[in-house]
């Protein structure tokens, strides 16, 4: 963090006083690089596709403004994303996770790029491929290793798993596909209820996108103008299922009807920050609902019990990581406009993969829940109570 | 909360006394309330007294409610705070949980609960199990109300008992109020509650009137959730029952009374967490017990009671075996005579209690 602040404020003089480089003390140096601060690019313009619009007149902008700083911000995220992901991966072969685990692996921009377009104290829920959101909304690598791991330092203290884990404003994680919809939009009614200027960002998925409940949310929202942001990732395969083998209509940025609708290059993670951006003002002028399509791409299967290649093939997957990957992307920009150094990002790489493995230690080492806690948390708010347990004798307590 | 609880019971205790009295001759303070009524009541003083407060549903604004229970809230407290949803039970139930978890206390209204099968999933999956699964993050105040069980004529696909359905999962309380205070006290209690509440209302209780002691007629008059009432004491059998039905026991015990037969009658009020005690306390005295419930008979309310009954001490005072009495095992017929052959009746109620205490 340090590092980062002092390769940010020698970017900074820098780029005020050219000649200035001189004045940088030795101790303030990025060891590894030989390059002065003077050298890096403050922040640089970049085209970002066009997006297809839906009952719109116009956009998000085609070019997006790129700070050092958040692109060096928006790295990091991605990559921690990545390497926990593929950590999860690696502790779900050694049997050390268990269950589910749907993992975010390639769709890392989607979830930066929505953080960076929202505030802090907007709010949003997503379906069961969630660790990603966990990370972004405020939750610790650590407490999301250890949930995976069922432990008592998890962030549902090992009693979620994968699909339940909740921040403050992130309300899961949800396990029943389709069902965060409605959920979502009941937020976005208490938002506008409560006067905040506040929004809900709702995702769910290709696959339910063809759920009834959707569109009976889309109605609502609609008809009431909640300030809500349908957002389908569309990663091309619900489960082993293709979108048109599943859908009568791909375009979901449409299937809104009435809700107006962008179709999102999820694989840039400037495009779907500038797209959030444009639908935020969108729902915060009391417009009403919008939804957002983003186009992206899930590495691994649906889950870890999913090989992901009986439906697609390995060349696609391939070509994926080889031509679109989202952190690659962000690199590219980066370098070729000299807003960093390779070595730079290879040191954010190192750091991201020791705090990975630090979680990951924490997260095998940490004992499982005791079992006093079995019983607990049925109730909020209330004096204790008992449960039975798996035979009359068996009498458990709960508390709230 | 616990002193506030004692309270109000040394206080019912108390108003109960007086009004037995007052009913042998002409009631002061008290007044007759519907059902209905007591259910406006209690939604209104809620929806006053705390913001957050909200009723969404079916009809519930404009046409004052299906049923006329939200009858005149609209008009006083406008499209904020009653809202009128389309008819997509799934969508809008979900979205009172999820408004429930972003802050705000709503009353959901299923305009009968087997509308509420459309629902189920918000209903446990996104409501009852979230503050379980989050580990205390997250709960989640919302009050899923409106009628239950068996109207008059509206066949099987309206006439569904859900009793048993909810009150088996962890994370819910299921209530089930049988007269006007039980209507008021309790709802007032599920809004107040932290948790998701299914509250049981039945359509045919809805224009009964009852005594209602100025007490209970009080803004702040709660019944806690949780706690079974004794509606008659009696020293020959114990009959448990909970809505409707409870007229139907009380009416039976009159009738045996005269053959002498005293039947003690508890009103569960509280379907889960049940009230096993109170039950098991009857039976210690009495020594036999009889289950009555408009529900279908396998996996029910009544066979949930025998079960407990058999694990806890009050079985070895059985001097027979726990019956229950409940709906005939088949869905709602129309025709009247069918109907009426497919619920129990009082003469059920006292052909079972007499064979119970072999007489």
């Amino acid at each position: 963090m340090r590092k980062m602040l002092t390769i940010i404020s020698g970017a900074l003089r820098g780029a005020a006083a050219r000649n200035g480089a001189q004045a940088v003390s030795e101790g303030t140096r990025v060891v590894v690089s030989s390059r002065t601060y003077a050298d890096f690019t403050p922040q640089a313009t970049f085209d970002i596709k066009k997006c297809d619009l839906h009952r719109l007149e116009e956009g998000p902008p085609q070019q997006a403004l790129l700070t050092r700083e958040e692109g060096l911000s928006y790295y990091r995220t991605m990559q921690t994303v990545r390497r926990m992901e593929l950590k999860a991966d690696q502790l779900y072969k050694q049997k050390i996770i268990r269950g589910f685990c749907h993992l975010y692996d390639g769709q890392e921009a989607c979830a930066v790029g929505i953080e960076t377009g929202i505030n802090r104290t907007d709010h949003l829920i997503t379906a069961y491929r969630a660790h990603g959101y966990t990370l972004t909304r405020g939750g610790t690598v650590r407490e999301i290793m250890a949930e995976l791991t069922g432990r008592r330092g998890g962030i549902a203290k090992g009693k979620g798993g994968s699909m339940h884990m909740y921040t403050k404003n992130f309300y899961g994680g949800n396990g029943i596909v389709g069902a965060q919809v409605p959920l979502g939009a009941g937020v976005a009614l208490a938002c506008k209820y409560q006067g905040r200027n506040e929004l809900c960002v709702t995702l769910y998925g290709d696959g339910a996108a063809n759920q009834g409940q959707i569109f009976e949310t889309y109605n609502m929202a609609a008809l009431w103008k909640l300030p809500c942001i349908f957002i389908c990732e569309n990663n091309k395969y619900g489960m082993g299922t293709s979108v048109e083998r599943a859908a009568a209509s791909t375009d979901y940025y449409k299937r809104g009807d009435f809700i107006p609708g962008i179709r999102v290059d999820g694989m840039d993670v400037l495009c779907v920050r500038e797209a959030t951006k444009f639908a935020a003002e969108h729902c915060r002028a009391g417009k009403g609902p919008i939804l957002m399509e983003l186009q992206t791409y899930r590495y691994h299967g649906h889950s870890m019990s999913d090989p992901g290649v009986s439906y697609r093939t390995r060349e696609e997957i391939q070509e994926v990581r080889s031509k679109s990957d989202p952190i690659s992307m962000l690199k590219e920009r980066m370098l070729s406009t000299n807003m960093a150094s390779v070595d730079e990002l290879k040191e954010i790489d190192v750091e991201v993969r020791k705090e990975i493995e630090d979680a990951a230690q924490f997260a095998t080492t940490d004992p499982e829940p005791p079992l006093e806690e079995l019983c607990n948390h049925i109730f909020y708010n209330d004096p204790p109570i008992e449960v039975r347990g798996t035979n009359p004798w068996s009498k458990l307590k709960s508390v709230s | 909360m616990a002193s506030l609880v004692s309270a109000l019971r040394s206080a019912r205790s108390a108003v109960s006394v007086v009004v037995r009295r007052e009913l042998h001759g002409t009631p002061r303070a008290s007044m007759q309330v519907t059902v209905r009524d007591a259910l406006n009541q209690a939604m209104d003083e809620e929806l006053e007294r705390d913001e957050r407060v909200f009723l969404l549903g079916e009809e519930v604004a404009q046409y004052d409610g299906a049923y006329k229970v939200s009858r005149g809230l609209w008009k006083k407290y406008g499209d904020k705070r009653i809202i009128d949803t389309p008819i997509t039970e799934m969508g809008f139930a979900g979205i009172a949980v999820g408004a429930a978890m972003a802050g705000l206390r709503p009353i959901c209204e299923f305009m009968t609960f087997n509308f509420s099968m459309q629902a189920i999933d918000q209903v446990i999956n996104s409501a009852a199990k979230t503050y379980y699964m989050s580990a205390g993050l997250q709960p989640v105040p919302v009050v899923f109300r409106g009628p239950n069980g068996a109207s008059a004529g509206v066949a099987a696909q309206h006439s569904q008992c859900f009793a048993a359905w909810y009150a088996h999962c962890p994370g819910l309380k299921v209530v089930s109020p049988w007269n006007s205070e039980d209507a008021k006290g309790l709802l007032k209690s599920a809004i107040r509650d932290d948790n998701p509440v299914v509250f049981l209302e039945n359509e045919l209780m809805y224009g009964v009137p009852f005594e209602m002691s100025e007490e209970a007629l009080s803004k702040d008059f709660l019944i806690p959730i949780g706690k079974a009432k004794i509606e008659r004491q009696g020293n020959h059998i114990t009959l448990v029952s909970h809505s409707r039905y409870v007229s139907h026991c009380l009416d039976a015990a009159a009738i045996l009374a005269k053959e002498g037969v005293e039947c003690e009658v508890i009103n569960l009020r509280t379907i889960r967490p049940m009230d096993v005690e109170t039950i098991e306390t009857s039976v210690m005295k009495t020594n036999h017990l009889v289950t009555v419930e408009g529900g279908w008979p396998q996996f029910g309310i009544g066979a949930e009671i025998c079960a407990r009954i058999m694990e806890g001490t009050a079985f070895n005072y059985l001097d027979a075996p726990v019956t229950r009495v409940t709906g005939v095992d088949i869905p709602m017929p129309y025709a009247k005579i069918l109907e009426d052959h497919s619920l129990p009746q009082i003469k059920d109620i006292i052909f079972t209690v007499k064979k119970t205490l072999n007489i």
